[in-house]
């Protein structure tokens, strides 16, 4: 793996956003020769999809003719409600951009058959060739989209039962109301992320310090289900300084160095 | 980019960077539009996979909702309570000319007149939407003759009459018709009100209170049968007095039906209300106040003698007077002129200024759903206006309709 240190929270978006702009520049991409990117939701990437809006308003990066398909998305949320993961992305990125709206996928958590939802959402990643750079987050149970403690590290996508830890942090986008936070998700496997050529992983705040810690510095365990990008050929883990906190500080002058 | 042709063929307009008026303030967000209403962007993007075939930049104007004018007697030498054989070009003239002031609907009001001219001008206003021909007219305000002769202001004594043994009935045969009549202004106190109040509220019109010597209990009966505006706050009515504070107790009276929200129309020109008072009523009761201009023929001409009516005014700057008085007799002021003043007047925020002239009278008049925001499936009627609250665009139903030029005339 590359891991990537910056000092804090903006420099580790503006590395992050640099990268996905400069990889889709130098792929030149075109009519019929598509990009694919993988997005991730959450606090995490928002400084990140700033950056990116900010390159495309200079002029500097078009995504004309970028394909991108979402980790995620809650199940029986109603497509508008302002938590779905489908308002998340348009107020925080596509509304701002010039993606093409056949191009932007994310599951539908309210559709009438969610395995077939799942399903077909495979078949058009393999359509579209695969995924070139998948970008995520993790969770402060180490867990990668919604691959919760114990999913299978060879997972595809599928349904998911959220995890305790998830509902609680998930609380506070709901009026802090337990009663109203979804318990389901849809969401890509971790072997889906694996399948992609290049996985980029944006972890920032001492909270998830930990989380880091078990995914990089111990095994490949599906308790915390980032660590398998341990097998994966090329990772990039971006993070900030206070990410690494658990982190032994062998490995931190390692890759600072 | 091309837009998914499945749902509609129409072109779709993305108005941006600019700021928009919506949700009680003002967001950095585009607009978006498509046959002339104002579209949701994520359901188009989600739903149609559909894009904006032309961007429009505002460079950073404010958009807002258009502006809604209840009370407005005429302008530009037409008076709409004069019968003359041009009626119709003249109130067609009137509405396009209120568009450069950012009023895109608007009730043509009637003065205390003779039955003989309601019946002659009411059935030629029609109910319309507005267009590149001019702003939209909602409906007539007739305002009396069934009001105080104590509280005539400018409007002629003799007109002036209290309601005849059937006073729906003698309502009626004094307009003619209601088919094209929104506000009625009467005095409360008058014998046969309670009935005529509830009358009309049945019929969808709504009642104002105005031109009255009415004290509190009165007016609040008349609220409890349907009446829900008041004609121009302070003018024409018992002034406030804190053993019977009159009609202006409305503001806070604690007898309004559950539900229910009392309006008042306010002509913030400087000159109908000292600032004070102006502030007074804003401060008591910021929901209820929907400004009016209560522009009279005059409005848009150069000083000097006019007809309202049966009536000769005289014009001098921004005073209006009966002729040879010192009575006031409607105003000059445009629109926009009263919400740059009342936003001044009152320091308060640019949205709240927008909202007294656009939201407020849509919710007077229920109407809100179409008119009066920019919110997603409304009529697409909106201003571009500068910081300074000029407009500098008028746009009914998505097209320009209205453009400031270069000279900025």
């Amino acid at each position: 793996m590359r891991l990537v240190i910056l000092e804090d929270y903006d420099q580790a978006s503006e590395w992050a956003a640099k990268y996905i702009c400069n990889r889709i520049i130098q792929f030149k991409p075109s009519q019929g020769r598509y990009f694919t990117l993988g997005l991730p939701t959450g606090n995490t990437p928002l400084g990140c999809y700033r950056k990116l809006i900010e390159y495309h308003k200079n002029g500097d990066l078009s995504f004309k003719y970028v394909k991108t398909f979402n980790m995620d998305e809650y199940v029986g949320l109603p497509r508008n409600h302002p938590e779905s993961y489908h308002s998340y992305m348009w107020n925080n990125f596509f509304k701002h951009i010039d993606i093409d709206p056949n191009n932007a996928h994310i599951l539908d958590g309210n559709a009438p058959d969610l395995q077939a939802e799942c399903d077909a959402f495979e078949k058009k990643i393999e359509e579209a060739g695969g995924i070139d750079l998948f970008v995520g987050g993790i969770g402060p149970d180490g867990h990668i989209a919604f691959n919760e403690p114990g999913s299978s590290l060879s997972s595809r996508t599928r349904l998911k039962t959220l995890a305790m830890d998830t509902i609680l942090a998930n609380a506070k986008y709901f009026d802090g109301d337990l009663s109203k936070v979804p318990t389901m998700a849809l969401t890509v496997g971790v072997g889906t992320v694996m399948d992609a050529r290049e996985v980029m992983i944006l972890i920032t705040g001492a909270h998830k310090a930990f989380a880091l810690y078990k995914a990089i510095e111990e095994g490949v365990n599906h308790m915390w289900t980032v660590s398998a990008f341990q097998q994966h050929p090329r990772t990039i883990f971006v993070c900030d300084e206070d990410a690494t906190l658990e982190l032994r500080v062998k490995t931190v002058k390692y890759f600072k160095g | 980019m091309p837009s998914n042709k499945s749902v509609s063929d129409a072109p779709i307009a993305q108005f941006t960077n600019c700021r928009i008026l919506r949700g009680r303030r003002l967001q950095r967000e585009d607009l978006w539009v498509r046959e002339g209403k104002i579209l949701n962007p994520e359901k188009l993007f989600f739903d149609e996979k559909g894009s904006a075939d032309i961007q429009l930049d505002c460079k950073g104007s404010i958009l807002a909702p258009g502006f809604i004018d209840v009370q407005i007697n005429g302008g530009f030498g037409v008076d709409f309570s004069l019968p003359t054989d041009d009626f119709k070009s003249g109130i067609d003239l009137v509405s396009q000319k209120i568009l450069s002031h950012g009023v895109t609907s608007f009730c043509p009001t009637l003065v205390t007149s003779p039955p003989t001219v309601y019946h002659q001008i009411l059935p030629q206003i029609s109910v319309r939407n507005g267009g590149a021909h001019g702003a939209g007219i909602l409906g007539a305000h007739l305002e009396g003759p069934f009001i105080s002769k104590e509280k005539k202001g400018a409007h002629p004594e003799h007109c002036i009459r209290t309601f005849k043994e059937n006073a729906f009935q003698d309502l009626l045969a004094t307009y003619g018709s209601l088919d094209r009549v929104r506000i009625v202004t009467l005095a409360p106190e008058i014998k046969g009100s309670s009935e005529v109040i509830q009358e009309l509220t049945k019929r969808g019109i709504c009642v104002s209170l105005g031109h009255s010597v009415a004290n509190l209990s009165q007016a609040e009966e008349a609220v409890q049968h349907g009446a829900t505006f008041i004609t121009h706050l302070f003018n024409a009515m018992l002034p406030f007095h804190h053993r019977d504070p009159g009609i202006v107790g409305l503001l806070t009276s604690d007898k309004i039906p559950a539900g229910r929200r009392v309006f008042y129309g306010m002509i913030s020109d400087g000159i109908h209300t000292n600032p004070a008072a102006l502030r007074i009523a804003h401060r008591a009761h910021p929901k209820g106040l929907v400004l009016v201009t209560d522009a009279i023929a005059g409005m848009g001409l150069a000083p000097g003698r006019h007809t309202l009516g049966q009536q000769m005014v005289e014009i001098d700057g921004l005073n209006t007077y009966i002729a040879g008085t010192k009575t006031l007799s409607g105003s000059v002021a445009t629109m926009d002129m009263c919400v740059r003043h009342f936003q001044e007047a009152t320091a308060c925020s640019v949205e709240t200024a927008l909202e007294a002239a656009s939201l407020h009278p849509a919710q007077l008049l229920g109407i809100e759903d179409k008119k009066g925001t920019l919110n997603y499936d409304s009529d697409a009627d909106f201003l571009m206006l500068s910081d300074s609250l000029h407009v500098q665009a008028t746009y009914i139903a998505g097209e320009e309709v209205w453009r400031q030029d270069a000279l900025g005339m």
